[in-house]
């Protein structure tokens, strides 16, 4: 594992926001150029989270590039309203990880995708970007303890009896915001 | 959809979204979500905090052809299908979505089996450490009473029941722990079919019960 400041400094620049246009460009015009950024940029992110869930070099590679190749395909079902790109990248790579080594089926909750006749409120996306930064912030500033129980959560060494649901993190206004979005989805649709 | 007032606990939301449950319990919190938009909501916000720890900056390195041969994937695959609209009534058909590959569309692939007192149940095909089983309890008829090693979550799917805790109602989820002894009672007027997921299995007070419990698969 290394470190890449030049991306760190990358992110907190407002990059959070920039891979929603190259999200935009991949579904709306299978856009390979900003899809080798995207890779560039969370390929070895995904292959490291999967080394640290457990799985060997070779299984995480493999893995890692099922995951882009996902996000190539699944572009479109992405929502920016509801999700940041890292996000979003983090479930479908949590995903391939049960999926390898529980080889057991995951039931998903049924999608609320936006329809091509509705786009997700501007404003909404863009709170909800800033309020995903935030978190990463918050969960840097955290105690190393604390952030420590919160990957091991997150990287499946704990089971769900072993889980502390508190994480010390302000989930509320993420929470109220992806409510709302869901609210307008919901409106939208009918 | 109907008002949901009883929701998954914060426990159960985090892990199906670190991805750390079994079977049976992401069934029925994949189910739960379906049809409740406040616990989709939390459930969201606890996949961002799984997104800001892969945003942070611990890279592992890909092999060098990595991103050669995953170009050469994407360009052999046909364009996706167009975005489908989002269905506005997911959430409200009897069975949901996530539960149809278990029991069919309209429940027509549950093999029920008589547990007495009119109550059936039929256990899903789920594999890991945990069991999931619907429940039909006739109206106005009541669940053997019955107490937990482990955890109990159970949805109610279509009608009501009523106990200790409360009143379920479709939507609703009850989560009971080792110190819960309840018997459920179905509501008058309309038959309670739930969806009922186990991590020990139930033990139940009465004699007879217990007897059959090894036969039965409780």
């Amino acid at each position: 594992m290394r470190s890449e400041s030049e991306d760190s400094s990358k992110t907190e620049h407002g990059g959070r926001t920039e891979w929603l246009s190259h999200m935009r460009r991949i579904s709306a015009h299978r856009d390979q150029a900003a899809f080798v950024e995207v890779f560039e940029h969370f390929a070895p992110r995904v292959k490291a989270f999967l080394m640290k869930s457990g799985a060997s070099d070779s299984l995480a590679e493999d893995c890692a590039q099922d995951v882009m190749v996902t996000l190539w395909n699944k572009a479109h079902l992405f929502d920016p309203a509801r999700a940041s790109v890292s996000t979003w990248v983090f479930t479908i790579a949590r995903n391939r990880r049960i999926d390898a080594l529980r080889k057991e089926r995951r039931p998903e909750p049924e999608d609320l995708p936006w329809g091509p006749e509705a786009e997700p409120d501007q404003v909404d996306v863009l709170s909800l970007q800033q309020d995903s930064e935030q978190l990463g912030r918050a969960l840097s500033m955290l105690p190393e303890k604390q952030r420590e129980l919160i990957e091991k959560a997150y990287f499946g060494d704990l089971s769900h009896s072993e889980i502390a649901a508190d994480t010390g993190l302000p989930l509320g206004t993420i929470k109220s915001r992806i409510r709302l979005a869901l609210e307008r989805l919901r409106h939208a649709m009918r | 959809m109907n008002t949901i007032n009883h929701h998954l606990t914060d426990q159960l939301l985090m892990a199906y979204a670190a991805g750390n449950l079994p079977e049976a319990f992401n069934l029925i919190v994949a189910t739960h979500v379906t049809m409740c938009d406040e616990c989709r909501a939390r459930l969201e916000s606890f996949e961002a905090v799984g997104g800001a720890l892969i945003a942070s900056d611990d890279c592992a390195e890909m092999a060098p052809d990595a991103l050669g041969d995953v170009l050469s994937r994407i360009c052999e695959m046909p364009s996706p299908e167009i975005r489908v609209s989002g269905d506005s009534r997911a959430g409200d058909k009897l069975v949901p979505a996530p539960l149809t590959d278990y029991v069919g569309r309209e429940l027509d692939r549950v093999k029920w089996r008589a547990l007495g007192g009119g109550v059936r149940q039929a256990v899903l095909d789920t594999g890991g450490a945990a069991t999931a089983r619907l429940l039909h309890i006739p109206a106005g008829k009541e669940l053997p009473e019955h107490g937990h090693k482990g955890l109990e979550a159970t949805l109610v799917l279509q009608g009501a029941f009523s106990d200790a805790d409360g009143r379920f109602a479709r939507g609703d989820i009850e989560i009971a722990g080792e110190e819960l002894d309840h018997t459920p009672v179905a509501e008058h007027g309309e038959d309670c079919i739930c969806l009922a997921v186990t991590d020990a299995p139930l033990k139940f007070s009465g004699w007879i019960p217990r007897m059959a419990q090894p036969f039965i698969g409780i």
